[in-house]
């Protein structure tokens, strides 16, 4: 622990700990432009200088200068503000003056670090630099004459998303950024160098001229787009969601989110469900007719369902909305409850063994790792970040399933899940050596039925030891979690709910189901957007998307999050649970409660751990075995077809429909011009 | 003046063939084996008696450099030698002489240097431009190679040792130990942080020193003639010999071989038959290569040309390679000359010189002819004075010194452009 002084400050600041952090720790401001805590040091932009005893009589750049013991660091000196007033105005001199139409402005670093340590007057009389704009696909538009090269989105492409998409070319003054050939970045977590770019270089392309940030209301949210509960900032005007940002949770997202769950939020005005519908005649040759939700809910009362109601969770449902409609079959004397909406039926009688038991930080520390059947990166973009600073470490990975591009090294052992029961002794021997051994369960490890599998392997190489558990489920839907820490779970799956053909079906946002097997039942589809669900439904009742509502989500490694309100839904639609409270009087059953506070409470009653925000959630030991198949076969298939159309938002989101066609369909497409 | 029996690069004329069997009968490749027979550390120790500094411009003690390289390897990351022979400074031609008619000389040094300081291998980074040069490189490591005298217990000494030769792509900038160490492993020539320095992380984040090729090639003949020999040219502090490069507005342009602190007028009326037009006729002087500060001829004439001697003069030896420049000369427009190379080959990656280089090359352009204020003459010095010690690497100070020297010495000249100007303008505008 170095004791260093800061302006007359005596400070202790841990090893490793740079001047710039130890002056942080002292509580002063350094300007700066190419530093950020998450990527590598390149000290390059010069902003941070101070001055430093004992060292060179000239100014060092603080980022890059470890603190050590004795040092008389100075931020006050008139060499450190001669220092940063002379890099401030070679920052500004080909930096042009277009900030009235940037859309940086109001949150750009070279404007607010300009007022506070610039000169306030140019002595530069020569001509000012212009760049050509680069192409860099559908979400990140490009101005580079406005680029300062600090390169933190070089460094962000290469350190954390693992690609080798943005570089620098040529050299000096005429040094540019660009992706290599100009051809569109295509990571799935790209849109993030619009975060971290300084100036106005790169921006949001959606949300090009669209509105100035003091404009906005900013409200807290989680996202919705994939399970691992990104927490986002939903940045709103009026009743239009105009953007969504990441915010910092170390623990989930850090500071990053994908490019779907920042920028299908554009589908949220697109295909949205603002009316009533009933379908007459009943039946598939039936249209869809406007009414009211009074008929709505005197039709579904002459089904007079009793206790023959079932429903069914979509993928992005709150917590909220399934203890409703859990109260609401419970007070009509049905238990008929189901989330895992394509007909799986894994075992679920103890949440430890579904659950992502190492944490997302936690997977970075793993150094042996077996993923069965799961696209990382289209399923959880994040949590692969996680797996590549694991690898970075040294961890060696291993997968089951189709071929994907991993941004780490990693060997596919097969995609056929029997390799589970005769895994090679390349694997075998890292998961006995490994200290840290784990295993990610996916989607389509799920599917093919390797759960029971993967349990056994979790044993078999003692992966749950003193302080690591290494069995981890990965999920793909936010409300999973949530959906069976509420009981939405038969032991056959959907299967069941079929077997008991219930008068009434209630599709929650469940737009994933096979509704041909519901034919005979009264489908009331409640949810917000024209999809398959609703073109199946004989009932429609528009409710709310995750912006409209506040809500309690579990992401996959058991994290209770909650999301406010941030717009109100759009014509006719309700919050979910109003609707279900509506339904329950229309049904004459007493649900027990009678606002949203109530209903919280209820909930908590029901299932305590949702109360506890923002902690893992214990769900206890995992269990020596579960059900199923423990030697299965099969080939495993791949469940996401298109990473940017996985939900009904991001199906209507223009943008991510623009993702799809350029970014993933691309080159099909231009073959097929050709 | 340096006798000829005490020169070490007795073929810098290439009167004689480059090949191993004339090296030999030089002197080079005479029992290698037995100039490393002793201890690394013994080596290190003769070299630092030796005074030898670095010849590549900043002048560190070689000696002291070489002890900064681990003594075992903890981890097992070996060291390596990087040999830097991307010589560009304009001015500066030593390198090309030396790899031209005496590659052994530099071949044989690497092997005592990469022994001393316990290296794997060598790196040589040639300058893309040099292509003839590195031809004769290559043929005269593939000579050592057949011969067994590098490689595989090189000499038979017990030791293994390579040396490679790696071609550069004419980037300046790649001149600075730590871009060359990221172009040597694939990346864009850019000069790293330091610390970590390349002692303790360099090439392929092993222990690496990277040295001129002047100074890994006055070795063997230092270890053979003995430290005191020498030490015995040259002032104190500034010991050895020095090729010499004089260029410019001399009868006799050359590279020569001479004692450190020999004395410019000796150094010129000795080797270049005296300045062109007589020393009245003398300008100004760029003493050791385009990035150090000229020094008017008055002052220049009876300076040592040593590190410490120039010091004084606020110049520095720099390569030593000297640019003569009589009366003839634009003296504005050849800084300016000199500012546009700089803004050409900054490597952009820190702002103050990536900025700042061509700033002071659209000022320095406008001066020549005049075009600008008075007041943009003090403007121009603080921007020099904005980028110097604020950049990575001395590629920003070399931009700036340079205009500052031109400041300094020929400020009148050039507000007499700028009044000159302005009256034809007023005149025009009548």
């Amino acid at each position: 622990m170095p004791k260093v002084t800061v302006d007359g400050q005596e400070i202790e600041v841990p090893a490793g700990a740079t001047v710039l952090q130890a002056c942080e720790l002292a509580g002063k401001e350094i300007p700066r432009f190419c530093y950020h805590e998450r990527l590598s040091i390149a000290g390059n932009c010069r902003m941070c200088l101070v001055e430093v005893k004992p060292g060179p009589p000239k100014p060092q750049a603080s980022c890059a200068l470890p603190a050590t013991e004795g040092q008389e660091i100075r931020t006050d000196s008139e060499m450190v503000k001669t220092a940063r007033e002379g890099v401030m105005e070679f920052l500004l001199i080909n930096h042009p003056l277009d900030c009235p139409i940037c859309d940086q402005g109001g949150e750009c670093d070279l404007q607010d670090q300009s007022v506070a340590y610039g000169r306030g007057a140019s002595r530069y009389h020569e001509n000012k630099r212009a760049v050509t704009s680069k192409n860099m696909g559908p979400l990140i538009k490009t101005i580079m004459t406005r680029c300062i090269h600090c390169t933190r989105c070089v460094r962000f492409s290469e350190e954390i998303a693992g690609v080798d998409e943005i570089g620098a070319l040529y050299r000096g003054e005429d040094m540019q950024i660009t992706t290599y050939l100009e051809q569109a970045a295509k990571h799935e977590l790209s849109a993030n160098v619009i975060d971290l770019c300084p100036v106005g270089a790169l921006t949001s392309r959606p949300y090009a001229y669209e509105a100035r940030p003091w404009e906005l209301k900013k409200t807290l949210g989680i996202d919705v787009s994939d399970a691992v509960g990104s927490n986002i900032r939903i940045d709103s005007r009026g009743r239009e969601v105009l953007r969504v940002l990441p915010r910092i949770n170390d623990d989930v997202n850090e500071e990053w989110i994908s490019d779907k769950a920042r920028y299908q939020v554009d589908g949220l005005t697109r295909r949205r469900l603002d009316k009533v519908w009933i379908r007459k005649p009943k039946g598939p040759k039936g249209k869809l007719v406007q009414a009211s939700w009074e008929e709505a809910f005197k039709k579904i009362a002459a089904a007079k369902p009793g206790k023959s109601i079932a429903a069914v969770a979509g993928d992005m449902l709150d917590c909220e909305t399934m203890f409703a409609a859990k109260a609401l079959l419970k007070a009509s004397g049905s238990s008929l409850i189901e989330s895992r909406q394509t007909g799986m039926d894994y075992d679920v009688s103890n949440l430890a063994a579904v659950n992502f038991n190492s944490g997302f930080s936690g997977i970075e520390e793993a150094d042996a790792i077996l993923i069965v059947g799961s696209n990382v990166r289209w399923e959880a973009p994040l949590v692969n970040v996680r797996l590549r600073k694991a690898a970075k470490r040294g961890a060696k990975v291993f997968i089951v399933g189709p071929e994907w591009e991993p941004t780490y090294p990693a060997t596919f052992i097969g995609q056929d899940v029997s390799v589970l029961s005769k895994l090679p002794a390349e694997v075998t021997d890292a998961l006995k050596a490994a200290e840290k051994p784990a295993i990610i369960l996916g989607g389509g490890g799920f599917a093919a039925g390797a759960h029971a599998a993967s349990v056994k392997i979790a044993h078999d190489f003692n992966m749950v030891r003193d302080g690591w558990n290494g069995f981890n489920a990965l999920h793909m839907a936010a409300a999973r979690m949530g959906a069976l820490m509420l009981g939405f779970a038969q032991d056959g799956g959907i299967a069941d709910i079929v077997k008991a053909k219930p008068k009434v079906l209630l599709a929650l946002g469940a737009d994933e189901v096979d509704f041909t097997r519901f034919e005979d039942s009264l489908k009331v589809y409640i949810g917000h957007h024209g999809d398959k669900g609703a073109h199946a439904a004989d009932i429609i009742l528009p409710a709310s998307a995750f912006t409209e509502k506040p809500g309690t989500y579990v992401n996959t490694e058991g994290r209770v999050q909650r999301g406010d309100k941030a717009v109100f839904a759009p014509g006719d639609a309700r919050e979910d649970w109003t609707i279900l409270r509506a339904l329950a009087d229309a049904l004459g059953v007493n649900v027990g409660f009678d606002s949203f506070h109530e209903l919280r409470d209820a909930m908590y009653a029901d299932a305590p751990a949702l109360a506890i925000e923002g902690e893992v959630t214990d769900y206890g030991a995992l269990a020596k075995s579960v059900k199923g198949n423990a030697a299965p076969k099969g080939t495993i298939p791949a469940p996401i077809k298109d990473f940017y159309l996985t939900n009904p938002i991001a199906r209507a989101s223009a943008v991510m429909q623009q993702c799809s066609n350029e970014l993933l369909l691309g080159e099909t497409l231009a073959e097929a011009a050709e | 003046m340096l006798e000829d029996k005490d020169r070490i690069f007795t073929n810098v004329y290439g009167f004689q063939p480059w090949n191993l069997d004339a090296a030999r009968k030089r002197g080079d490749w005479d029992n290698t084996k037995d100039l490393i027979a002793k201890p690394q550390d013994d080596i290190i120790e003769e070299i630092k008696a030796s005074g030898l500094r670095g010849r590549g411009g900043a002048g560190f003690p070689t000696g002291m450099k070489w002890s900064f390289m681990p003594k075992e390897s903890k981890d097992g990351r070996p060291s390596f030698l990087v040999i830097n022979a991307d010589e560009s400074e304009p001015g500066s031609c030593k390198d090309r002489e030396i790899i031209r008619h005496d590659p052994h000389k530099l071949i044989e040094g690497a092997l005592c240097a990469g022994y001393a300081m316990r290296a794997r291998a060598a790196y040589i980074y040639i300058r893309g431009e040099y292509i003839r040069e590195a031809e004769t490189l290559q043929a005269a490591i593939d000579e050592a190679y057949d011969a067994g005298l590098i490689g595989k217990n090189a000499s038979g000494t017990g030791y293994d040792f390579d040396v490679f030769m790696h071609r550069g792509a004419g980037a300046y900038i790649c001149g600075e130990e730590t871009a060359m160490i990221e172009s040597l492993e694939g990346k864009k020539g850019q000069p790293r942080l330091k610390p970590p320095f390349p002692a303790g992380a360099g090439l392929y984040g092993c222990p690496t020193t990277v040295n001129n090729v002047e100074s890994i090639a006055v070795v063997p003949t230092i270890l053979r003639r003995g430290a005191s020999w020498f030490s015995s040219f040259g002032r104190e502090g500034n010991k050895g010999t020095k090729l010499f490069q004089i260029s410019g507005h001399v009868n006799n342009p050359c590279v020569v071989e001479e004692a450190m602190s020999i004395t410019f007028e000796e150094l010129i009326e000795k080797h270049c038959g005296g300045i062109r037009g007589g020393w009245d006729n003398l300008l100004a002087v760029i003493p050791g290569g385009s990035s150090v500060p000229l020094v008017p001829a008055e002052q220049i004439r009876h300076a040592h040309m040593d590190f410490d001697g120039l010091k004084e003069l606020g110049s520095g030896l720099g390569t030593a390679g000297v640019i003569v420049m009589d009366k003839s000369t634009d003296i504005v427009r050849a800084i300016s000359r000199l500012s546009y190379f700089y803004k050409h080959e900054s490597c952009g990656q820190c702002t103050p010189c990536r900025e700042g280089t061509g700033w002071m090359w659209r000022v320095m352009t406008r001066l020549e002819t005049g075009d600008a204020e008075l007041e943009e003459i003090d403007m121009l010095y603080q921007v020099t004075k904005q980028v110097e010690g604020h950049t990575i690497c001395a590629l920003g100070d070399a931009a700036a010194w340079p205009i500052q020297g031109l400041l300094k010495h020929f400020r009148p000249e050039i507000e007499r452009r700028i009044a000159e100007r302005a009256g034809s303008m007023q005149v025009a505008a009548e």
